[in-house]
């Protein structure tokens, strides 16, 4: 007898969304200048969920000068113990509400909810409570014995993992006296907004938090705005670039977070079915949308053939659908352009003959779904071996020898993530002093946690966020 | 033999004060102060108890004269809380320290009262005060999860080896709280010592010992497992020898043995129990204790650091 799994969605009702939601300037919501609006849509079923406001110049300008009043007269003035508690409120806030916003954030991104409730919302409660203990002790964080804050942070967040790259970007900079103008991407804004509400729930003084929503005019209108000393982005490398141009020749310190091509390196020693799972939650966790997923698969020659089948069985395991069914492992891509990238990029493989192959799985009608996806016979010359899909996409390739494998792995101009799948120590460790990527995961991946740093090599970006070492992006 | 007054002489001296005997509209209900061993508040198993008066000499309440058994059963609890402590992530310690701020933060004014009976101190000192016990409190909630970072970290050994060191918590620790500081000077010495996962037998002040378990009960309801903090009241000269020479005590902080600080430190000698020598705070009173930034002072004297080594290769 065969079960089938009966829906079990979790209930929306904890959300209440408003129709309109406006700019979050100086601890107020206050309407665009513009008056213009752009709409958020839930991406597994293209329902609108709210309409919500475009920052122009003005705003920005506002928003900056609101920051750079808030740090100069309160924040930056206020001792470490007392930041320190706003952010300990915001920590149990965001605890308190975790329910509401982790449904929130599967709606507006289409991430399952297993993810939102049990990995997002868990986390951006943890990095403001990590950094929250950091606001007195910054004299003992290793950066001089008086390390004092930049100013006022510009901060550009993606849609990929909305309110935990807000957690990234607003902790540290809080705790370390900065105030900061941040702006989330324009189609997951809605737990950003929400957290805005928080920051006025802990009566957090105004403008130390303000938020801008929009879309790339705003983010170049805030990147390029004279009147902030920091820029912190997470998203493309290609924007990274252009941010990299933009503050060229100021005096703004600069972190980026961009893209990564990580290789998940499985030796003929591994533990098989623990690499397997590893593999497939290194890639299609969050449907892909990670900037440090495992996107290629380095499998020793030897052990391939025993390996990929395994791989598909696991594979056409995984359940696609609704973002709020709790059974739901991989939910909606987050946008009808992010689907288009996916299929255009998935489709050179086609054309460049790479082998390829999906499990049997129905698509839902309405909202943006991409199946998950193997190529096989992938060779360092394919487009999809070299550029970051950002989708549920795994390009398998194979090697012969450790050196090899390191060989494979650092080619390319990405070095965020790389993956060791051995049951040998040493080797291990010697695989991870010759990568060049800044986070190795051995015999696990895709792990995150307030006290480890995170960040990138070569076009990977710049600068770390998390840990003690997340500090010093905004320490002057 | 511990001089307590008669009850007709207790009689005489209210008629004195107050004049003519007359009853309250209500009468208060008064707390028995007991022992706090393994979450529970038990009498001292000897049955002892001794007067606490105020700075002004009046009765406050009797508390329980803890007992050489006690002390024992203290370190049994403390060292059988130990492995599930330490084990807990550091996050979750931390989560528990801010959650005994909060508590204790709602019952402010309560503890404010007492050091302003205890003391003889003004309402706003003792305001002070408490508000600077809750802050310490989440001063060392953030420090649970930073410790190790600041403290240990990667050693760059000649060699083909990975080599890193952490720090890791030393056991049970007994904490001689200050004399002259009950709650300020209480929480400055208990706090490093769970902040980093040790569990605690506390020796509370021999004076003033109400405003520890007035703590305790704030600990008691702030998800702290039972035996993590164990609070005795008695006296430092009755238990002192036995718990600085008891063998499966790991650590001693010295902060309020006075003028036996160097009689337990020789005896601690004998286990090689570690111990931190009373400081500049001796004798300064509350105030001593004020300092916002202790930093890692008081966590290292009671953490071991273990070196891990492993080859590198394929």
């Amino acid at each position: 007898m065969i079960f089938e799994y009966a829906p079990a969605p979790e209930s929306r009702s904890v959300v209440q969304l408003r129709e309109t939601y406006d700019l979050f300037v100086d601890g107020e919501f206050t309407p665009a200048r513009s008056g213009e609006y752009l709409t958020s849509l839930n991406p597994a079923d293209e329902e609108e969920l709210a309409r919500v406001a475009v920052a122009g110049e003005a705003d920005v300008d506002r928003a900056v000068a609101a920051a750079r009043r808030a740090q100069e007269t309160v924040w930056g003035r206020m001792s470490g113990a007392e930041r320190g508690k706003y952010l300990f409120r915001i920590a149990r806030i965001i605890q308190e509400r975790s329910r509401e916003l982790a449904v929130l954030e599967s709606m507006d991104n289409g991430k399952p909810i297993k993810e939102t409730r049990d990995v997002d919302i868990p986390l951006v409660a943890a990095y403001f409570f990590y950094y929250a203990g950091w606001a007195d002790k910054l004299a003992h964080a290793g950066f001089g014995p008086n390390p004092k804050p930049l100013g006022v942070a510009a901060q550009i967040i993606p849609w990929n993992f909305p309110l935990l790259m807000l957690a990234w970007k607003i902790a540290p900079a809080l705790a370390t006296g900065n105030t900061v103008v941040l702006k989330p991407a324009e189609t997951t804004p809605l737990t950003a907004l929400v957290f805005a509400e928080i920051c006025q729930e802990a009566d957090l003084p105004p403008g130390v938090v303000n938020i801008l929503t929009g879309a790339g005019e705003t983010g170049r209108a805030l990147v390029e705005h004279p009147g902030t000393d920091k820029v912190a982005f997470t998203g493309s490398t290609d924007v990274g670039r252009q941010i990299a141009r933009a503050v060229a020749g100021t005096d703004k310190r600069l972190t980026l977070e961009l893209g990564g091509k990580g290789a998940n390196i499985v030796y003929d020693d591994a533990a098989l079915d623990q690499a397997v799972e590893g593999v497939v939650s290194g890639i299609f966790f969050n449907q892909g949308h990670v900037c440090c997923a495992g996107s290629r698969l380095l499998v020793q020659e030897s052990i391939a053939e025993e390996f990929l089948p395994r791989l598909k069985a696991r594979i056409a395991k995984l359940r696609l659908g609704d973002p709020l069914d709790k059974n739901t492992d991989i939910g909606a891509i987050n946008s009808a352009a992010q689907l288009e990238r996916i299929r255009e990029l998935t489709d050179t493989a086609d054309e460049e003959g790479v082998e390829r192959w999906s499990p049997d799985c129905d698509l839902p009608e309405s909202g943006y779904w991409f199946a998950p996806t193997l190529l096989t016979g992938v060779s360092q010359a394919h487009r999809v071996a070299r550029e970051e899909i950002f989708g549920p996409v795994l390009s398998v390739l194979t090697f012969r020898t450790p050196e090899e494998a390191v060989a494979k792995a650092n080619n390319t101009p990405y070095g965020l993530s790389a993956g060791v799948w051995t049951e040998k120590g040493s080797r291990m460790l010697w695989t991870a002093e010759r990568l060049r990527a800044g986070v190795i995961w051995s015999n696990t991946f895709n792990k995150f946690d307030p006290t480890s740093p995170f960040g990138g090599y070569k076009e990977s970006g710049y600068g770390r966020e998390g840990g003690r070492h997340g500090l010093e992006a905004y320490l002057g | 033999m511990v001089w307590r007054p008669t009850l007709a002489e207790r009689r005489e001296n209210k008629k004195k004060d107050k004049g003519a005997a007359k009853a309250p509209a209500r009468l208060a209900v008064k707390k028995t102060y007991k022992l706090y061993l393994g979450g529970a508040f038990p009498r001292s198993e000897s049955g002892r108890s001794y007067p606490v008066t105020s700075a002004d000499g009046t009765h406050l309440a009797n508390a329980s004269l803890a007992s050489r058994k006690d002390a024992r059963d203290s370190v049994a609890t403390a060292r059988k809380a130990f492995g599930g402590w330490s084990g807990r992530t550091a996050y979750n310690r931390g989560q528990i320290l801010y959650r005994i701020a909060e508590v204790m933060e709602g019952r402010h004014g309560q503890f404010a009262d007492q050091l302003v009976t205890a003391q003889g101190i003004g309402r706003a000192e003792a305001d002070r005060i408490v508000s600077a016990a809750v802050d310490r409190w989440v001063y060392y909630a953030g420090w649970t999860d930073k410790f190790a970072q600041v403290i240990g970290g990667s050693n760059p050994v000649a060699g083909p080896y990975y080599n890193h060191s952490a720090p890791e918590p030393t056991g049970v620790v007994v904490v001689f709280a200050p004399q002259d500081a009950p709650l300020l000077g209480l929480t400055s010495v208990l706090a490093p010592v769970i902040a980093t996962g040790n569990t605690a037998v506390v020796v509370a002040s021999e004076a003033a010992p109400l405003p520890a378990i007035e703590l305790a009960e704030v600990l008691a309801t702030s998800d702290v497992p039972g035996g993590v903090v164990n609070v005795l009241t008695g006296k430092v000269g009755e238990l002192g020898p036995h718990l600085a020479a008891h063998a499966d005590v790991n650590a001693l902080d010295l902060a309020g043995t006075g003028d036996q600080a160097v009689e337990f430190e020789k005896a601690a000698a004998t286990t090689l129990t570690r111990v931190l020598r009373p400081g500049p705070e001796t004798d300064g009173g509350e105030e001593a204790w004020l300092d916002t930034d202790p930093g890692t002072s008081r966590m290292t004297p009671f953490l071991e650091t273990k070196t891990v080594w492993h080859p590198v290769g394929v």
